[in-house]
């Protein structure tokens, strides 16, 4: 069975289509690579997912099971099984490190806070932020941050976990940092989808590849068909500029 | 002036008139304190109303919106004969403390309901964002995340509004409430001079405000050192 069935999934910010008839299928520990022009409504489909923008047609299932996205309990639910890190981050600023990542599974999850912080620490020192943990966002760097944001979500343990372009707020010499955290991730067999402009990572970490543009899918297929062997003129076009780079 | 007051004030300091108007700073700061506490509570209440999302809960809403913009716009003196004939109309001996209470706690809920609003707008729509996506309630998510970062645009304006709202307990005088006005004007009409009489009530109500906004002045620099910083 798919880990996740998106079909025919649409949705709008007013009048506008940002997503018109995805369907995607991911197996279970599938990394995909979701790539495509800005605008391409790439994030869109995370933020879908997510709960944050409804759909205004289209299903998606969880295991088989379809998600009512009017329905609150079941988004609930929904959010119980996946998590999202934000390009920006969204760490809580009022609290510190330590507490972004604990404050949901404690209070939310009614978890026992010691073996939370323990789990905690223990996911903060393997990103290495073990020295940091007392720390405010606003006093770390944006790759501190975003690493935080990862282990924030993997504290909720998501079965899927979705990363929206989180290097994309990063100077360049931050970027290696949190790549290598999601590196790791992927060998762990976590379901991950990604949105991202860092093509060479994406090559190396997905096992699918989703070209997007204008709100569509236009093509799917291995890393190496994806940047090698384009079916579609407008992926080759896309590829062939970005790789330029 | 000064040497009529130091004439007047023999007769003027008589047991029986020093405890009228100590009994009045209590009614005016009572009425403050009911003012402040409760106001603030409905504030709040007000606020997280009109930021919830859930169409069932559409009227609340409305209802929450009327009342702010009603009771912003009418001015106090307006509020308070609403209240005293609306009582009046019960058919109920109702003590005009009461009526006076009621009053005072619908405005100061009115504005703070804004006050606070605003200090909800002041934080950054990606904190909410990110506490929904972690199944946080509303209530969770103001308490938890966005109360904390928003007391900081909450607090100036809202002790600058306490410290108005002590004044305004003024007008209570005017349905007959004994307050520190109120009794300012009985004093006058007693025979003694107005300087000393209202120099009195004066100081009274400095006594009163003067520690809140220290209050709030304390609050707003322990606020402003802790790490409590905006998105």
């Amino acid at each position: 069975m798919h880990h996740l069935d998106i079909a025919g999934l649409e949705a709008r910010y007013g009048e506008h289509t940002v997503l018109s008839g995805i369907d995607l299928t991911v197996g279970r520990a599938d990394v995909i690579g979701l790539i495509g022009p800005s605008g391409s409504g790439k994030s869109t489909i995370l933020r879908v997912l997510m709960g944050l923008l409804p759909p205004v047609a289209g299903m998606v299932k969880l295991d088989g099971e379809g998600v009512n996205y009017a329905d609150a309990t079941q988004v609930r639910r929904l959010r119980d099984r996946i998590a999202i890190v934000f390009q920006q981050y969204n760490l809580f600023q009022n609290m510190s490190v330590l507490e972004n990542v604990c404050v949901a599974p404690v209070k939310i999850k009614k978890r026992p806070r010691k073996e939370v912080e323990e789990e905690a620490r223990a996911l903060l020192a393997k990103v290495g932020l073990g020295d940091k943990l007392k720390r405010y966002p606003d006093e770390l760097s944006g790759g501190q941050q975003q690493r935080v944001a990862i282990v924030r979500a993997l504290a909720l343990h998501p079965e899927i976990l979705l990363l929206d372009e989180v290097t994309a707020a990063l100077d360049p010499e931050l970027v290696s940092e949190v790549l290598d955290t999601i590196r790791l991730l992927a060998k762990e067999g976590m379901t991950m989808l990604i949105v991202s402009h860092e093509m060479a990572f994406i090559r190396e970490v997905a096992s699918r590849v989703v070209f997007m543009a204008g709100g569509k899918i236009v093509e799917t297929g291995a890393p190496a068909q994806i940047f090698d062997a384009p079916e579609h003129a407008r992926t080759r076009d896309f590829v062939s500029k970005i790789l330029r780079h | 002036m000064w040497s009529q007051i130091a004439e007047e004030w023999p007769r003027f300091a008589t047991y029986y008139n020093l405890v009228f108007i100590a009994k009045a700073a209590g009614t005016t700061l009572a009425l403050s304190a009911l003012g402040c506490i409760l106001g603030t509570a409905i504030g709040l209440a007000l606020a997280v109303t009109r930021v919830t999302r859930s169409r069932w809960l559409a009227p609340l809403r409305i209802l929450a919106l009327i009342f702010t913009e009603v009771f912003r716009r009418v001015p106090f003196l307006v509020t308070l004969m609403l209240c005293f004939f609306a009582f009046q109309a019960t058919g109920y001996d109702i003590p005009l403390f009461a009526v006076a209470a009621v009053s005072v706690t619908v405005i100061a809920g009115a504005f703070l309901a804004e006050i606070i609003r605003g200090g909800f707008k002041s934080v950054h729509p990606n904190q909410w964002e990110a506490a929904a996506t972690m199944n946080f309630s509303l209530l969770d998510t103001i308490r938890l995340v966005i109360l904390p970062q928003a007391w900081r645009i909450v607090l100036p304006p809202a002790f600058g509004y306490f410290v108005m709202f002590i004044k305004d307990t003024a007008l209570a005088s005017q349905i007959g409430v004994i307050e520190l006005t109120y009794v300012g004007k009985v004093l006058n009409n007693k025979g003694f001079s107005a300087a000393l009489s209202f120099g009195v009530i004066l100081l009274v109500y400095f006594a009163i405000s003067y520690p809140l906004s220290r209050l709030g002045v304390l609050l707003e620099a322990r606020l402003a050192s802790s790490r409590h910083r905006r998105a």
